[in-house]
């Protein structure tokens, strides 16, 4: 397969992995994460350390789940404590403290990051890898949405008061939906350090959040079909503009403003409008 | 002596901070909207700044431009960006927030090169007076002064007089302002006015303080200015003032002492992460 191909069914696939993943925080259970990326970086950066200190692949994965994980319980934490607007502004605090702390820590590489990470498999593989994961987490993301859990997530997001009122522990299925989310961009950034071989601080900024969250709003918000489409054409779209590169990230921001204005219930607010259309 | 030039710093660098954070605060007071792109209307105020001032204008002139530009441009974002999207959930104004920003941002870039600009002269920068052993340029006390100016004439608009009455009635209740005759649309309008008017002025300041205009230049400080609003409990003024001189300063010295651990732009994040744990209202009490 051609090599360009490959790399872009790679980022593609682990860019709907973390679209789901941010949908089921933000989508199913309704809490605004604007900071995303930290996640994803925390992922990356504990696969980082445990394959480049000789431990296999596997393991770097596992750790990258767990820590990811761990993390998002923290952040899951504050949004017990702050609400809506507050908790937006929270989350993307957390992201840009990891940032800072990532930046100053020696072990972490600093500024300039963890090189030398050898992939597991060839280009092709990874690209496997990154597909595999990408429709394990689309095929938890269905599931969690028909279970029992999903339809709570979605009462707390409609209305966490009458949520509560009617006896739903909200705490304990908010920390769910973090936890879950969180660990699905661990198993990302796992996948992207083995790809990239170089993981930097700078990969998991703010932008890096704000593209995640664009995905997912794109797509069209607590939609898994919705966050799928949203990462898949919010990925290529820079690549179909490259005949205009210069002007890839006005277009992109173009974009946001008129999705927003013309249809903010995303791609799959169109196509459920298109189909009503048809039907009558 | 080495303290108090690490507290005058950090008061100076507040005072920037209350400027931005003054404006998003009015914003969010009246529309509930986090208006990230205010970020580009502080770097719009740089550019048109640097932009008169090389061409030969003084620069007392190049920052009333920079203003009168920056004060125009709010109302037209509010426009064309914001009011289609007012009856929307919140999530949908931020995200074309940061659109517009990102667009901007690049916006710039294309116009003016990645690199940024420079003033071809920039005596603000060089020259000072003398406090005691104590170096401040021109440029910092301008910064100073014109936060120090601005929230007076704030306050004293907010007070005194009818427009201000009428502003702080649409905040209470919109509707109930609406019956008394005030136009919620013309304080809406006025707000953005003002506040990107001391966007720009803050962002021609910090270009001087930099020497430098580049087109992402604005993003931190509104991502902290965003901090602040929160510190400060969302939508009140006296807050936002305290959260932008209290981060001035623990920044300043947050730099001395935290530097190995933390960046320094991460402080203001961390004061944010550990004040929400403990007052989830923020410092002041919130409306």
């Amino acid at each position: 397969m051609d090599a360009y191909l490959t790399s872009l069914a790679t980022f593609v696939a682990i860019n709907v992995t973390l679209a789901l993943g941010l949908n089921l925080i933000t989508g199913f259970c309704g809490q605004v994460s604007l900071g995303h990326a930290a996640f994803f970086g925390t992922g990356a950066y504990a696969a980082a350390l445990v394959t480049t200190g000789g431990f296999p692949f596997a393991h770097g994965v596992a750790a990258a789940i767990l820590a990811a994980g761990l993390l998002g319980l923290v952040v899951g934490l504050a949004s017990l404590r702050v609400r809506e607007d507050f908790l937006a502004i929270t989350t993307m605090g957390a992201g840009f403290l990891f940032l800072g702390f990532v930046r100053k820590q020696d072990w972490l590489g600093g500024e300039f990051g963890i090189p030398g990470i050898q992939p597991p498999f060839a280009p092709e593989g990874m690209a496997v890898l990154a597909i595999l994961s990408a429709i394990l987490v689309w095929l938890a993301s269905i599931a969690v949405r028909r279970s029992w859990m999903g339809r709570i997530f979605m009462a707390i997001a409609r209305d966490e008061e009458a949520a509560s009122s009617i006896g739903i522990d909200t705490a304990r299925f908010k920390l769910a939906a973090f936890l879950l989310g969180t660990m699905s961009a661990g198993l990302a950034g796992a996948v992207y350090a083995h790809v990239v071989q170089l993981i930097v601080p700078d990969a998991f900024g703010f932008i890096q959040s704000i593209t995640i969250l664009a995905m997912v709003v794109v797509g069209g918000i607590g939609s898994n079909l919705g966050a799928v489409l949203g990462a898949v054409l919010l990925t290529l779209l820079p690549e179909m503009f490259r005949f205009v590169d210069t002007y890839k990230l006005l277009v992109y921001g173009g974009l946001l403003i008129l999705v927003m204005h013309l249809s903010p219930d995303g791609l799959v607010g169109i196509g459920r409008r298109l189909l009503r259309a048809v039907r009558r | 002596m080495f303290y108090f030039e690490l507290l005058v710093a950090g008061l100076v660098q507040g005072a920037m901070y209350a400027m931005m954070a003054l404006g998003l605060t009015l914003i969010y007071g009246l529309l509930r909207i986090l208006h990230i792109a205010h970020a580009a209307v502080f770097t719009l105020g740089g550019y048109v700044g640097v932009l008169a001032a090389n061409s030969g204008l003084p620069l007392a002139a190049a920052a009333a431009l920079a203003v009168l530009a920056a004060a125009a441009a709010g109302p037209v974002v509010y426009g064309t960006v914001y009011r289609p999207l007012l009856d929307k959930p919140p999530y949908v104004a931020l995200i074309a927030s940061i659109g517009l920003l990102i667009a901007m941002e690049d916006g710039f870039r294309l116009l003016f090169g990645p690199y940024g600009l420079s003033f071809a002269e920039n005596p603000w920068f060089v020259s000072g007076p003398d406090l005691g052993g104590i170096f401040l340029n021109w440029v910092q006390i301008a910064l100073g002064l014109s936060a120090l100016v601005a929230i007076a004439g704030l306050g004293l608009f907010a007070v005194g007089s009818r427009t201000g009455v009428a502003w702080r009635a649409t905040v209470d209740d919109p509707e109930i302002a609406m019956s008394f005759g005030v136009s919620p649309e013309r304080v809406r309008l006025l707000a953005f006015a003002l506040a990107s008017a001391l966007a720009g002025l803050a962002g021609f300041l910090v270009g001087l303080l930099n020497n430098l205009i580049e087109p992402g230049m604005g993003n931190i400080t509104s991502y902290k200015g965003l901090a602040i609003v929160v510190l400060g409990g969302l939508g009140n003024v006296p807050g936002t003032l305290w959260a932008s001189l209290l981060l001035g300063v623990a920044e300043s010295f947050g730099t001395i002492y935290l530097d190995r651990i933390l960046d320094r732009d991460a402080i203001a994040f961390f004061i944010l992460v550990v004040v929400l744990m403990w007052r989830p209202q923020g410092l002041a009490r919130g409306r």
